[in-house]
């Protein structure tokens, strides 16, 4: 099978426990105005390479990802827009005991097609873009209802899920907001972890390359104190 | 032998003859614990560090040295005893009669003393240029007198670079460690036998360098023991408990530096031979934590005040002012256990007690069976401190046994037991062009190696490329060598080790180390022929200066075996090549990849290559590939960089690698798990070093528009530790650009 990636990364280290092979799938379905892979969204472009191929990569670095507990995260673009592909890859995968994590923002509805990834999958990164709807649709171009639904479900199959929300002063700090997502978070029972992801401008460059408008322009990187208060209301040590 | 000294030891064959390791095995207690028993600086250390870091201050100041003792050739008995502060030091012992003095020593040349000391506004004493201009022969003198014109050609051009032809040799380890358990008699009673050994029916040359030889020998371990009496020490006998033991030894190690002034000056593999003494003192009940660490703080503290006196142009080449006062830890016994010790932490506890420093250089001997807690408190050290190299133990021991220790950055050899004749490098990635060239220099245009048919297509041919470098390498590795055994010849006969080396074995083993520089620009240019098309721009003269490379080509550094294996064939081939040249004291020869500092300075003479590098861009360091183009994350670098083969490499591999805090994890513990896993998983594909450096690139843009901010800032280069701020405006720039992996 084949898919499109856009690059790999041999180690990652915040994407899941321990040292990861990490793969950024190519296309996007949501439009981020803060995404730091600009380059990742046009589906048209990428790197064809096959499950073995992948999987070839992956076992160069099996040594330091079994010393430390690490696995395989497919990450992106949205990993959902090439769910067979990831089905694949992660199956082999399992049957050469490596632990997988899926960085998703579960921005599609649940298909039978998703519900056969995630018997592959041992740990979900999910990226909670909005608790509220209007905002989400401002900030991503689409509505949080799929995302929500995601994260539902996988509750009810118990996926164990590391929430990810990403910090943007003036965009996702608001501390009623904040307590919303918290209350939600709340239902969940599979939940493992919480992260603050800070807004970082970093991948600015990336919007300029490709001639579009970033629009955070003037949106500065969360302080310390920023960080600090949005743990408490989300209930993170 | 029987000394009242030893009570409480384990016996052995020790007893009987020089044998330290046996000594070590049979006392030895290993540690598996964590830091936890660690004490912090006492109050005396804390005082007499500041004293020290005043001293640093003025130095600074002073543009670099302080002062010079410039009416005196150094030797170990030339000086008076010098102290920082007599009532603070727990041990004692300067290089000259006050600290940061440098002491001169013209045996391995007098040009060189005379340009260092006229460059801090000194000048030699009438008496000293006398006699080393006009009475004594000096290394330098010698060597120029036997050069041919050859190699004098190819040490212009730059292809071959660094030799130690004017200044001393270094990368010979003294067993300083034998001072401390056997006292100086046994070791002079011990040396006069194997006098008496040498001899023959027929005296042959041989034996008659090696009677003079250990004559030189014995007088300096006479010396040795006027030295120490200076202090108030009789160091004729073994020392009787830990505080002694750090003394004997470090005076040891004092007298060599005393007598030499060498590229690097290492100290060897002391302080797990130490620990036994800490451990009979404390079990004793004479001896406390606290103390036990004030000991090591106070020899570290000797350790990061050792001087040398060079040139500026010395240390453009090798920036920071080192010395490789190298010190290497842990690793495993071949009996299985490990030897880590209490006091392996104690030592690498120093760069929290003291604080960071480039000196001793601090060579961890990894082995994927290190207890984890060990491992830990290594790699959470790193993380604060970007102080240690690493090296693999597991690789070593095979070929080193379990009491080797480590020369400068990346040599190993057994302690007493083997030295190395320190060859410095060949500029491959000039050599190519040479090879394209026809053995004419892409700069001047000057024929340097005899003339030979160059490349004259439009585009490169890799078939024809190679076999013409494979000629080239033909020539470089002959004159290469032919230089390196007039070097030798001449250190010997003028300028001969004879302190470090009576702390050696009668008969040890000699390599001869060549090394290699430019790897991955070669790597990259045969990789640029095979898959993409290299165009080359000729100048009027038919000159090849610059090339066009169309289309896009495997990179070294990516763990891409197109191209890894291209550097792999490099390595073989070069090696191959010195392993046919005839050598000095039929020494074994052997070859590192490791530039040190001197990346900068080759880039600098080295013109357009065809992997699109430009004129003048510095050269990756060591092993490195080039800047920015490792691509693939940190452990593709470092998979590329374990395929080179350390059998054809014996004299080392250096890797530096560089990654901000953020991307080793999201909190300290994260970080030190990731750390620790990716040197278990490097250091078992059987790579050979890597220089671990965390630290944010602002950070060092900081430290280079505010420099009075970091006086400790430390960072690892090529194979050891230099102070951020004391490396030139290039060399900082260079640091700056290198690849620090920051995708979080």
């Amino acid at each position: 099978m084949i898919g499109k990636i856009h690059s790999t990364e041999s180690f990652g280290t915040v994407d899941g426990p321990g040292i990861r092979f990490v793969v950024f799938m190519q296309g996007c379905s949501l439009k981020c105005k803060y995404c730091h892979n600009r380059d990742t969204w046009d589906t048209n472009s990428g790197t064809t390479i096959s499950v073995s191929e992948l999987v070839k990569e992956v076992l160069k670095y099996k040594t330091y990802i079994d010393n430390s507990n690490g696995g395989v995260t497919v990450s992106g673009g949205e990993p959902l827009l090439q769910t067979e592909f990831v089905t694949e890859f992660f199956k082999e995968l399992k049957k050469l005991n490596i632990h997988t994590a899926l960085d998703t923002a579960g921005s599609l509805p649940i298909s039978d097609k998703i519900k056969e990834l995630l018997k592959y999958t041992d740990l979900v990164l999910l990226d909670i873009k909005h608790i509220n709807n209007e905002k989400a649709i401002n900030l991503t171009g689409i509505s949080n209802k799929n995302n929500l639904e995601f994260a539902k479900y996988l509750s009810n199959i118990n996926i164990p899920v590391w929430i990810r929300q990403v910090l943007i002063p003036g965009y996702t700090d608001d501390k009623f907001d904040l307590i919303k997502l918290k209350e939600f978070l709340n239902t969940l029972k599979n939940v493992e972890k919480v992260e603050i992801l800070p807004y970082h401008d970093l991948g600015k460059f990336k919007w300029e390359k490709l001639g579009d408008k970033y629009e955070l322009e003037n949106v500065k990187s969360p302080t310390n104190e920023d960080i600090q208060k949005a743990k408490n209301l989300l209930g993170i040590e | 032998m029987k000394f009242e000294e030893w009570n409480n030891f384990n016996l052995g064959s020790w007893a009987e003859e020089i044998d330290v390791r046996n000594f070590i095995q049979k006392n030895y207690t290993p540690y598996e614990g964590d830091a936890s028993f660690l004490s912090d600086a006492t109050e005396k250390t804390k005082k007499l560090w500041n004293i020290v870091l005043e001293l640093y201050k003025k130095e600074r100041e002073a543009g670099g040295v302080l002062d010079i003792s410039n009416d005196v050739a150094s030797t170990i008995t030339s000086h008076d005893a010098g102290y920082i502060d007599k009532d603070l030091e727990e041990i004692v012992g300067l290089q000259t009669d006050k600290p940061l003095k440098r002491a001169i020593m013209p045996t391995g040349g007098i040009r060189i003393v005379e340009k260092s000391c006229a460059a801090y506004n000194k000048k030699v004493s009438d008496k000293i240029e006398d006699i080393y201009h006009n009475h004594r022969r000096t290394h330098n003198d010698g060597v120029f007198m036997a050069y041919t014109p050859e190699i004098r050609a190819a040490r212009s051009s730059h292809l071959i670079t660094g030799l130690p032809d004017g200044y001393g040799r270094g990368r010979i380890i003294g067993d300083y460690r034998r001072v401390a358990l056997y006292g100086v008699d046994v070791l002079i009673e011990e040396k006069k036998k194997d006098l008496a050994n040498l001899q023959a029916f027929n005296i042959t040359e041989d034996i008659i360098r090696q009677r003079e030889e250990h004559s030189d020998q014995i007088q300096a371990l006479e010396d040795l023991k006027t030295m120490a009496l200076k202090y108030g020490f009789d160091i004729s006998k073994p020392a009787k408990n830990a505080k002694e033991a750090v003394q004997w030894l470090y005076f040891g190690y004092l007298g060599a530096i005393k007598e030499q002034n060498g590229a690097a000056m290492s100290i060897g593999r002391t302080s797990t031979f130490l620990d036994i003494y800490f451990e009979r003192d404390i079990k004793a009940g004479i001896l406390t934590e606290a103390e036990a660490q004030e000991i090591m703080d106070h020899f570290v503290m000797k350790l990061r005040m050792v001087r040398f006196l060079r040139t500026p142009e010395y240390d453009e080449l090798f920036s920071g002012d080192p010395v490789w006062v190298t010190e290497s830890i842990g690793g495993m016994g071949i009996d299985g256990r490990t030897l880590v010790t209490k006091n392996s932490f104690r030592i690498l506890h120093t760069l929290e007690t003291l604080g960071p420093a480039p000196e001793p250089n601090l060579t961890v001997l990894w082995s994927t069976r290190l207890p984890k807690a060990f491992k830990d408190y290594c790699t959470g050290l790193s993380i604060k401190t970007s102080s240690i190299q690493y090296e693999n133990d597991d690789l070593m021991r095979e070929y080193w046994g379990d009491d080797y220790g480590i020369a400068c950055c990346v040599s190993a050899m057994r302690i007493g037991k083997q030295m190395q004749f320190f060859g410095a490098r060949a500029n491959l990635a000039k050599t190519l062009l040479y090879a394209i060239n026809g053995g004419r220099d892409e700069k001047t245009g000057k024929q340097v190696t005899s003339r030979r048919e160059p490349v004259t297509s439009e585009y490169l041919n890799y078939d024809e490329v190679w076999e013409k470098f494979d000629k080239m390498c033909d020539w470089v590795a002959r004159v290469y060598m032919n230089a390196l055994n007039i070097i030798h010849y001449m250190h010997d006969k003028y300028c001969y080790e004879k302190l470090e080396m009576a702390l050696h074995d009668k008969d040890i083993l000699r390599t001869m180390a060549c090394g290699i520089a430019g790897l991955s620009i070669v790597a990259d240019s045969f990789s640029a022929m095979k898959y993409a098309k290299v165009k080359v721009i000729r100048d009027e003269t038919g000159l090849a200066v610059d090339y066009k490379i169309e289309g896009d080509f495997p990179k070294f550094g990516n763990d891409d075996d197109r191209v890894d294996q291209i550097a792999v064939e490099i390595v073989k081939m070069f090696m191959n090549k010195l392993k046919r040249q005839p050598t000095y004291r039929n020494s074994k020869p052997t070859m590192s990849i490791l530039t040190i500092t001197s990346n900068v300075v080759y880039g600098k003479a080295t013109g357009n290559t065809p992997d699109g590098r430009r004129d003048g861009a510095p050269f990756g360091p060591g092993a490195n590939p080039i800047h920015g183009r490792d691509t693939h994350g940190a452990l593709a670098v470092l998979n590329s960089i374990a395929k080179l083969p350390y059998k054809y490499a014996e004299d080392g591999i250096s890797y530096t690698f560089a990654i901000v805090p953020g991307a080793l994890g999201k909190d300290k513990n994260s970080r030190i798990n990731n750390l620790t896993s990716l040197l278990d998983g490097y250091f078992a594909k059987f790579s050979h070093h890597v220089n671990v450096n965390v630290f944010d690139r602002a950070l060092l843009e900081d430290a280079m528009e505010h420099p009075e901010k970091y006086p400790q800032l430390t960072i690892r280069v090529s194979g050891y530790a230099v102070n951020f701020i004391k490396l030139t405006k290039e060399q900082q720039l260079d640091v700056i650009n290198r690849t620090i992996h920051e995708r979080i």
